[in-house]
Formats: structure tokens, C-alpha cells, sequence
């Protein structure tokens, strides 16, 4: 029962994974070099691998793998494909522990779950073809699955923690697999410690999951229903998505901070993140008096570009809100639909009892029957449209208000250069006055303080410069990022949508020799 | 659906040919059915689709009976009922008159009333046209227009004029339905007020039940409810009677569980294509609105969207017509002929009464003429209904497995063909996707 319950969540998280090892080769610039020069690679032409190539803004090599090393990596890379045997059972990765407390969501999940294993070879099929593809043309560096949510604790004190794996090829990491656990304010942590080193500097730090203390409080009071179980798969599945965005970061990657958050198995409690602490509190008054700034600073734009940018991601924005509201009625309708497809089913069959000609008692059970599974596949088709399209969206939505973030921080940048120039200005003309006034013993401070403003007023502008042009880089790889994933998942979810028609057409099917054998 | 939206152009060439934008049905100027004229194939078969609800119809020549016309106004519809017969009670071969639905009404509780008729089981009379729904969506969307963009709102116009125009078609139907049973039927095809309605080329004068009426209506229905327990309590001495109530009160209570249950089902079917509709549209403004190379893709999924959802809007109205509306009928039906019985078991008891007023009146010795022609009577009207009836409940069974049958094949049948339509649809553009990329 363990085993199978494993099974299927690695079923559920695999089909996710092949994105992340497809996207891995980002990271690396130089090795495109030697690869090129190597005579076994035949360069896909997958639209990244060209990126790397032309893309002189490339992100920053992580490591230069020397040569013997991409030998590692295609040894890894085959030991992937081969984990991915050909019977499609998942096998489990090493280092994965027996589950300790079966939490309520992989119980109650796992219908669903099992149902996924069915639908997720499809997937399996074009990832393993296009793990094979990367093997030989490029490298796997990180990978990272989130899963077994388990309870630790009771009461209000209770939480829940997850189990982070990490497997990776990178000289960085002290091993080449490990897994820790890790508690959800452990993430946001993790965040607001990158989020306090990077922003300023121009790079689009991944937002982590939202808070949600509605969620929270029922798992920790211990309601078992399935409303706290699909909360927990939920909020899984966004913590998975948040390290693998923020893995696939070339200069995040390196941040000390995300490796400690990764591989060391004790990690300091993040207390900054509650909502009420002091740090809490303090963020919030920060965010109101960036807000209030934002609308006072007038910025002189002197590149287009980023203006234009910064309206495309407006309409972006409310394009994407409107998208995700729909969907989200979507998914509520469809979740209706089955409900009423189900109570359809039990009616049916109630009337099938009471119909006296057999033939047609038969075929109206018959037709209970396959309502029941036609609910069903609703059940899983609602359940794919959340998990699939609907988070994507609201991803994108949080992500998109990074990028705005990042844009403020650059006026806020350009604000502080401008800041500066005035008290140089200010500064000159104090010296002037005292070589007017003739005063030699304030002139020397005037100078100096002159000196000191001048190289700050350098800096700003070396600041300011250096922050539009990581935007820019940052700008036109979220753009690559967005145009990928956009695609990825919309094609998954039609994938997902072509097996509930197939499943659909094997279901009436089954049916109509019924109904046409009614005499 | 789709049937609605081909119809779209034909719904509106009648009226507002000048204001584009003024929605035909708010406007003054009634909508007219008119290419019912002229059906074109899927149409007509759309009208067999309906008839199947009924099977063994119209292939008597004796007497054709159906609506070829019908014009819908602000508060009433007007059915043009176009009759073929070669029958001798009528003066002419062929010729139409119009009816409104009151006038259905009447017939049909003409039927009720007469004596003779008792042992029969009379059709169910057609349901009032109800537009009132759809009128409402219609002004809303009417005053929503400023909040959406030309292509939805568009888009949501047609569709709700597809919905009217299925409405409108679907209490044609059953108006229809119910004159082809009594046509088919040997009994009261033959009867004079049905004659009179067919072919009286003047209005019949007649008024729907006012409120005294409808009043009187209701105690008498309650008076018919309570005597029915009463009756019903009554055990029958034929096996086949006794068999027949017990097996129709459960299927009764039955069928219109199921119908409600099948209507919720179909509504969330069409809300969830309503949902693709606005998913589609807002993957269009996407998609026009991009400036990387994924425009052309979400353009794409739009248009999926757009096809997928004609085909699940598609979907609810088969369901719709094939399965409600199918349980909605036999729903009348039975209830039709739970009536039967109630009338069969009220002149059961009135005949047990005779009898022993008889044996009363034969032990006083008073009277007893009178009460042997009252027992008589009773006797005699018990027996030609009991006949008839067992004949009516047989030929009902028959009826109704043959339209089960008819309606969930083609139920089968057409959900196939959508899913299948919907899986091309797809793969196909699936197809186009992943060869982008």
C-alpha cells in the first residue's frame, strides 16, 4: 500500500520533471562550446539550444564542467531514462524514505493519484524520447521534487513538512542526491532571503506560494476531508514549481543561501515570515510607504524600452486575471457537472430497477453505469484544469508582480542617483560660496565632501545602468521562460483533454450495443 | 446549438434587416419560424428526432396532422396546424387553420372530460411555452453590452438566440407530438371537437381558465388526489390491474427524479461550454496582445476553444432533447396513465357500490329497478373501460420501450459523434502545436 501510494505520487510529480531537466540547459554557457566541438553531439533543434548558443547575455556560467565530468553527466543522464523503465512503474529514487505518518492527502488523493498514473504515461513516452534527446546534446544539473506532505506535531502548533529532493550533477552540492525536510516557512524564508539580496539588483526573484491561514488552520486541527487534502496537494504541487523556477535562475542558483536551503538538515527556523512578528509588521509598513513612493517618483525615461515593457506587462497582467477568473469558474462548473452527472447515475439506476421490460431495465442500468464514469472523468478532467491550467496562471499572475516589482526597484535606483546629483549640486554650489566668502579652512571639508559626492553620484549611475541591464537580460529570459511554459502546459493540459475524449468514446461504446439490444 | 446558430441568419432575415445591432426578439415585430416551410434535411430530422418520442406516428394516410408553421409573439405563440387526410368527415383534403396553445389546452381537457374517453389514456396536453428565461438573458445581455468586447458580445448574442430558437423549436414539438397522438389514436382521431380543431378556420373564442376557473381547478384536483388514495386502497381482483398501479406509481415517482436530475445535468454541461466560451476569448486577447511569438500560439488554442465549445454546446442540447426531455414526456405519460387507472378503480368501486345498493334495495324491496339499471351501468362502464385499458397499458409498454430504445441509441450515437469530433479537433490541433514548436 505504501509502495503504491509512492508509485503514484512520483507518477503525478514525473511528468513535471522532464520540464526541469529540459530547462536545465539554460544554466550552461561554456560547455555549449565543448559540446559543439564534440563530435557525439548532434544539437537538437530544440528553440533553447539555439538560445544558448546566439544569446550573448547569457547568464553567467555556473561551472566550467571539464570534460571528464560531462561524462558524469551523461552517465546520470542515462541513469534518468533508465529510472524511467520501460514498464512505466516509477521506480523510487534512492534516497526517498518510507513514509512515516500517511497524511490524510495521499490516502484520500489517491484515486485521483492512481487515475494519473494511468494518464500520465503519455507524458512518460515524450519525456523519456526527450530526455534521450538531451542526453546527448546537453547537460542535467538540478532537479527537484517536492512530496510526502506529512504532519508533524498537533494543535495549532502542528505543521506540515515536506520532503525536498534535490538530484544534481553540479560540483557545488557536496552529493550528487540528498533530501531534506523542510517546513513551508522555511520557503518563504528562503524567499524573502533571496528576495532582499537580488531584487534590488535587478533580478526577477520567483514569488513563493501565497500564505493562506484558512488552509492551515483546518490540516492543523486535523480535519481529515478532502477539502484539507486537495489544500496540502495544492500547496505541494506551488512549492515544487516554486524550487524549480527558482533552481532554474542561473545566479540564484549559486546563492549560498538556496544551497543551505537545499542540502543542510537543519535549518534555522525562519520566524520573520509570520505574518504578525515584528518582521511581519514591519514589511507591511515597508510595502505601504513603497507604494506611496511609487506614485510620487516621476522618472524621466529615457529608454523606451522600458516603458513599453512595463505597459506589456500591465496588459499581460489583466489579461492574464481575466483568463484565470474564467478558468476558475471552469473548474467550479465542471466540478458541478460531475456532481450532478453522479445524482443523474443513482436516478438512472433507480429507474432502471423499477422498468418492468428487462431489455430495458438492463439498459438503463447500463446507462447508470456509464454516467458514473463519464462522472468520473469529470471528477479528473476538473481536477487536471485546477492543477494544470489554473495554477499556471495564478503563477504567472505572481511572477508577473515580481517583474513590476523589479521595475520599481529601478526607479527607486534611478530616484537614488537623481537624489545624489541634487546634493552634489547642492554641495558645488556650497563651495562656491565659502571660496566667495574666502573661508579656506571649510573649503577643504567643501572638497572633500564634493569628492565623496561625485563618486557616489558616479555610483548611482553605475547602479542605476547596471540595474537596466540585468532588467533587460532578466526581462528577455522571463520572457523565453513565460513563452515555454505557456506552451508546455497548454499543450499538457490538451493532452489531458484528448484522453477524456478517448476515455468518453470508450465509455458510449460500450454503451450502444446495450441500448441497441433492447427488443 | 449548432442547429440554432445556422438558423441564426434565416431567425433574423425576417425582422431587422435594418437595425444590426437591436436584438429581434426585444424589438417590436414578431419572430418567425418560417423556414419550418421549408425544412431542410438536418432540420427535418431534427423533427423526426422529436417525434421519436413517440414511434408509431404518421404513416397513416388516413389522417397526417402536423405544425408547419408557427409564429412567436411578444406574450403568445401561434401554431399553424396543417392537416392531410382523405377521411370523408372533413370537407377538404388539405387545408390549416391556427391554433394557440389555450386552444390545445381545450382540446385536451375536452378528451378529459368526456365519459366515453375514460378508458383511454389521453394524451398529455403540450406545457405552456414558457420564453420567459431566455427573454430574461437576452435583455441582459442587452444591458451588459457596454462591459464586453464586440467579438463577445457577438459571440453571446448568437448563442442565446440559439437557445431561444431551440426553445421555440421544442414546445413546436411537443404541441406537435401531442395532435399526431390523437391523430394516430383509433378511438379520438374520430372526435368532433378534434375535428373542429383542425379544421374551424375561425378562433375557437377560447379564453384561458380565468381565476374562478383556475381556482376550481386546483379544488378539483385536490378532490381527485384525496379520492385517489381513497381508491387506490381498494385491492384489485385482477392480477394484471394490480400489477400495472404498483409498477406505475414507483416508475411515476421514478421518471421525475430522473428528468430533474437529467435537467441539472444538462445546464451544467452548457455552463461549462459557456466557460470555453469565455476562455476562448480571453486566449484571443492574449494572443493579439502579445508581442513574442507565442500569439500565434494562444490565437490557435482560441480557436480550439471556439470549435470545442460549439461541439460540448452541441453535446447539452443532444442530452437535452434525447434524455430530459425523452424522461420529461414519459413523466406526462405515466402520469396519463396512472389517471386511466384512477378512473378504472373510481368505477370499480362505483360498481361495488351498485351492487350493494342492489342487494340493499332487493332486501327492502324498494327501488330495486332503479338500482339493477344503476348496477347495470356500473357494470357495464367498469367492463368497457377495464378492456380498453388493458389494451392502453399493453400499447403504452410497447410505446415507451420503443422510445427508450430510439432515443438512448441515438443518444449513444450522437455523443460518439461529438466525442469523436472533439478528439479530431484536438489531436489536430495538437498536431499544429507541437509542429510550431
Amino acid at each position: 500500500m505504501a509502495s503504491e501510494r509512492e508509485l503514484s505520487l512520483l507518477a503525478d510529480v514525473r511528468p513535471v520533471d522532464f520540464e526541469v531537466l529540459e530547462d536545465g540547459k539554460n544554466v550552461f554557457v561554456s560547455p555549449v562550446s565543448t559540446l559543439e566541438s564534440s563530435p557525439s553531439s548532434p544539437e537538437p533543434a530544440s528553440l533553447p539550444a539555439e538560445d544558448l548558443s546566439t544569446n550573448s547575455n547569457g547568464p553567467k556560467p555556473a561551472e566550467v564542467m571539464p570534460d571528464d565530468d560531462r561524462e558524469d553527466l551523461f552517465a546520470e543522464a542515462t541513469e534518468e531514462v533508465s529510472l524511467d523503465s520501460p514498464e512505466r512503474d516509477p521506480v523510487l529514487p534512492p534516497e526517498s524514505p518510507p513514509v512515516i505518518t500517511p497524511v490524510t492527502p495521499t490516502t484520500l488523493v489517491a484515486p485521483r493519484m492512481e487515475l494519473r498514473s494511468v494518464t500520465a504515461p503519455v507524458i512518460f513516452d515524450r519525456s523519456r524520447e526527450e530526455i534521450e534527446e538531451e542526453a546527448n546534446g546537453h547537460l542535467l544539473d538540478v532537479e527537484i521534487n517536492v512530496s510526502d506532505p506529512e504532519k508533524v506535531g498537533d494543535g495549532m502548533n502542528a505543521y506540515m513538512a515536506y520532503r525536498v529532493t534535490t538530484k544534481t550533477s553540479l560540483s557545488m552540492f557536496h552529493k550528487n542526491e540528498f533530501s531534506v525536510k523542510r517546513r513551508f516557512s522555511d520557503f518563504l524564508g528562503l524567499h524573502s532571503k533571496l528576495a532582499t539580496k537580488y531584487i534590488h539588483i535587478g533580478y526577477i526573484v520567483p514569488p513563493a506560494p501565497e500564505k493562506s491561514i484558512v488552509g492551515m488552520t483546518k490540516v492543523k486541527v486535523g480535519k481529515e476531508d478532502s477539502s484539507s487534502a486537495e489544500f496540502v496537494e495544492k500547496r505541494r504541487a506551488a512549492l515544487e514549481r516554486y524550487l524549480q523556477r527558482t533552481v532554474k535562475h542561473p545566479t540564484l542558483l549559486q546563492d549560498p543561501d538556496l544551497r543551505q536551503f537545499l542540502e543542510s538538515s537543519e535549518l534555522p527556523r525562519a520566524v520573520n515570515t509570520q505574518a504578525l512578528s515584528g518582521a511581519g509588521i514591519l514589511r507591511m509598513v515597508n510595502k505601504a510607504a513603497d507604494a506611496v513612493n511609487k506614485m510620487t517618483i516621476k522618472m524621466n525615461e529615457s529608454d523606451a524600452w522600458f516603458e513599453e515593457k512595463q505597459q506589456q506587462f500591465e496588459n499581460l497582467d489583466q489579461q492574464l486575471r481575466k483568463l484565470h477568473a474564467s478558468v476558475e469558474t471552469l473548474v467550479c462548473h465542471r466540478k458541478e457537472l460531475s456532481a450532478n452527472t453522479a445524482a443523474f447515475a443513482k436516478s438512472a439506476a433507480m429507474l432502471g430497477n423499477s422498468e418492468d421490460h428487462t431489455a430495458l431495465s438492463r439498459a438503463l442500468s447500463q446507462l447508470a453505469e456509464v454516467e458514473e464514469k463519464i462522472d468520473q472523468l469529470h471528477q479528473e478532467q476538473a481536477f487536471a484544469d485546477f492543477s494544470v491550467f489554473s495554477e499556471l496562471l495564478g503563477d504567472y499572475i505572481r511572477l508577473i508582480a515580481a517583474v513590476k516589482g523589479v521595475f520599481d526597484h529601478r526607479m527607486k535606483c534611478w530616484q537614488k542617483w537623481q537624489d545624489a546629483q541634487v546634493i552634489l549640486q547642492k554641495k558645488r554650489e556650497a563651495e562656491a560660496k565659502l571660496q566667495l566668502a574666502n573661508r579656506p579652512d571649510k573649503q577643504q571639508q567643501a572638497k572633500d565632501d564634493i569628492k565623496e559626492w561625485e563618486t557616489k553620484v558616479q555610483q548611482g549611475e553605475k547602479d542605476f545602468e547596471q540595474v537596466s541591464k540585468t532588467i533587460r537580460e532578466e526581462v528577455q529570459r522571463f520572457e523565453r521562460e513565460r513563452v515555454k511554459d505557456f506552451k508546455t502546459v497548454i499543450i499538457k493540459y490538451l493532452e489531458l483533454l484528448v484522453q477524456t475524449q478517448q476515455q468518453l468514446i470508450k465509455h458510449w461504446e460500450a454503451f450502444l450495443p446495450e441500448a441497441k439490444s433492447i427488443a | 446549438m449548432m442547429e440554432g446558430s445556422d438558423d441564426g441568419p434565416d431567425f433574423l432575415s425576417e425582422e431587422d434587416r435594418g437595425a444590426a445591432e437591436a436584438l429581434p426578439v426585444m424589438t417590436a415585430g414578431p419572430s418567425r419560424c418560417s423556414h419550418l416551410k421549408k425544412p431542410s434535411r438536418e432540420r427535418s430530422s431534427r423533427w423526426d428526432m422529436l417525434r421519436a418520442i413517440n414511434v408509431d406516428l404518421q404513416t397513416d394516410a388516413a389522417l397526417q396532422v402536423d405544425i408547419s408553421d408557427a409564429l412567436s409573439e411578444r406574450d403568445k405563440v401561434k401554431f399553424t396546424v396543417h392537416t392531410k387526410s382523405s377521411l370523408p368527415n372533413f370537407k377538404q383534403n388539405e387545408f390549416s387553420v391556427v391554433r394557440q396553445h389555450e386552444e390545445f389546452i381545450w382540446l385536451h381537457d375536452s378528451f378529459v372530460e368526456n365519459e366515453d374517453y375514460a378508458g383511454y389514456i389521453i394524451p398529455p396536453a403540450p406545457p405552456r411555452p414558457d420564453f420567459d428565461a431566455s427573454r430574461e438573458k437576452l435583455q441582459k445581455l442587452g444591458e451588459g453590452e457596454g462591459s464586453m468586447t464586440k467579438e463577445e458580445f457577438t459571440k453571446m448574442k448568437q448563442e442565446l438566440e440559439a437557445e431561444y430558437l431551440a426553445i421555440f423549436k421544442k414546445t413546436v414539438a411537443m404541441h406537435e407530438v401531442f395532435l399526431c397522438r390523437v391523430a394516430a389514436h383509433p378511438i379520438l382521431r374520430k372526435d368532433l371537437n378534434f375535428h373542429v380543431f383542425l379544421e374551424y378556420n375561425q378562433d375557437l373564442s377560447v379564453r384561458g381558465k380565468n381565476k374562478k376557473e383556475k381556482l376550481e381547478d386546483f379544488f378539483k384536483n385536490m378532490v381527485k388526489s384525496a379520492d385517489g388514495v381513497i381508491v387506490s386502497g381498494v385491492k384489485d381482483v385482477d392480477d394484471f390491474f394490480e400489477h400495472e398501479r404498483t409498477f406505475l406509481v414507483e416508475y411515476h415517482n421514478r421518471v421525475k427524479d430522473a428528468s430533474a436530475k437529467s435537467d441539472k445535468m444538462t445546464r451544467s454541461h452548457k455552463n461549462v461550454a459557456d466557460d470555453y466560451n469565455r476562455i476562448g476569448s480571453s486566449l484571443y486577447a492574449l494572443g493579439t496582445q502579445d508581442s513574442t511569438d507565442i500569439c500565434k500560439f494562444f490565437l490557435k488554442v482560441s480557436e480550439l476553444f471556439d470549435k470545442t465549445r460549439k461541439i460540448e454546446a452541441r453535446v447539452s442540447a443532444d442530452e437535452d432533447l434525447k434524455l430530459s426531455d425523452l424522461l420529461k414526456y414519459y413523466l406526462r405519460e405515466s402520469q396519463a396513465a396512472k389517471d386511466l387507472l384512477y378512473r378504472r378503480s373510481r368505477s370499480l368501486v362505483d360498481y361495488e357500490n351498485a351492487n350493494k345498493a342492489l342487494d340493499k334495495a332487493r332486501a327492502k324491496n324498494k327501488d330495486v329497478l332503479q338500482a339493477e339499471t344503476t348496477q347495470q351501468i356500473c357494470c357495464q362502464k367498469f367492463e368497457k373501460i377495464s378492456e380498453s385499458a388493458k389494451q392502453e397499458l399493453i400499447d403504452f409498454k410497447t410505446r415507451r420501450v420503443a422510445a427508450f430504445r430510439k432515443n438512448l441509441v441515438e443518444l449513444a450515437e450522437l455523443e460518439l459523434k461529438h466525442a469523436k469530433g472533439n478528439l479530431q479537433l484536438l489531436q489536430s490541433c495538437l498536431a499544429v502545436l507541437n509542429g510550431d514548436t
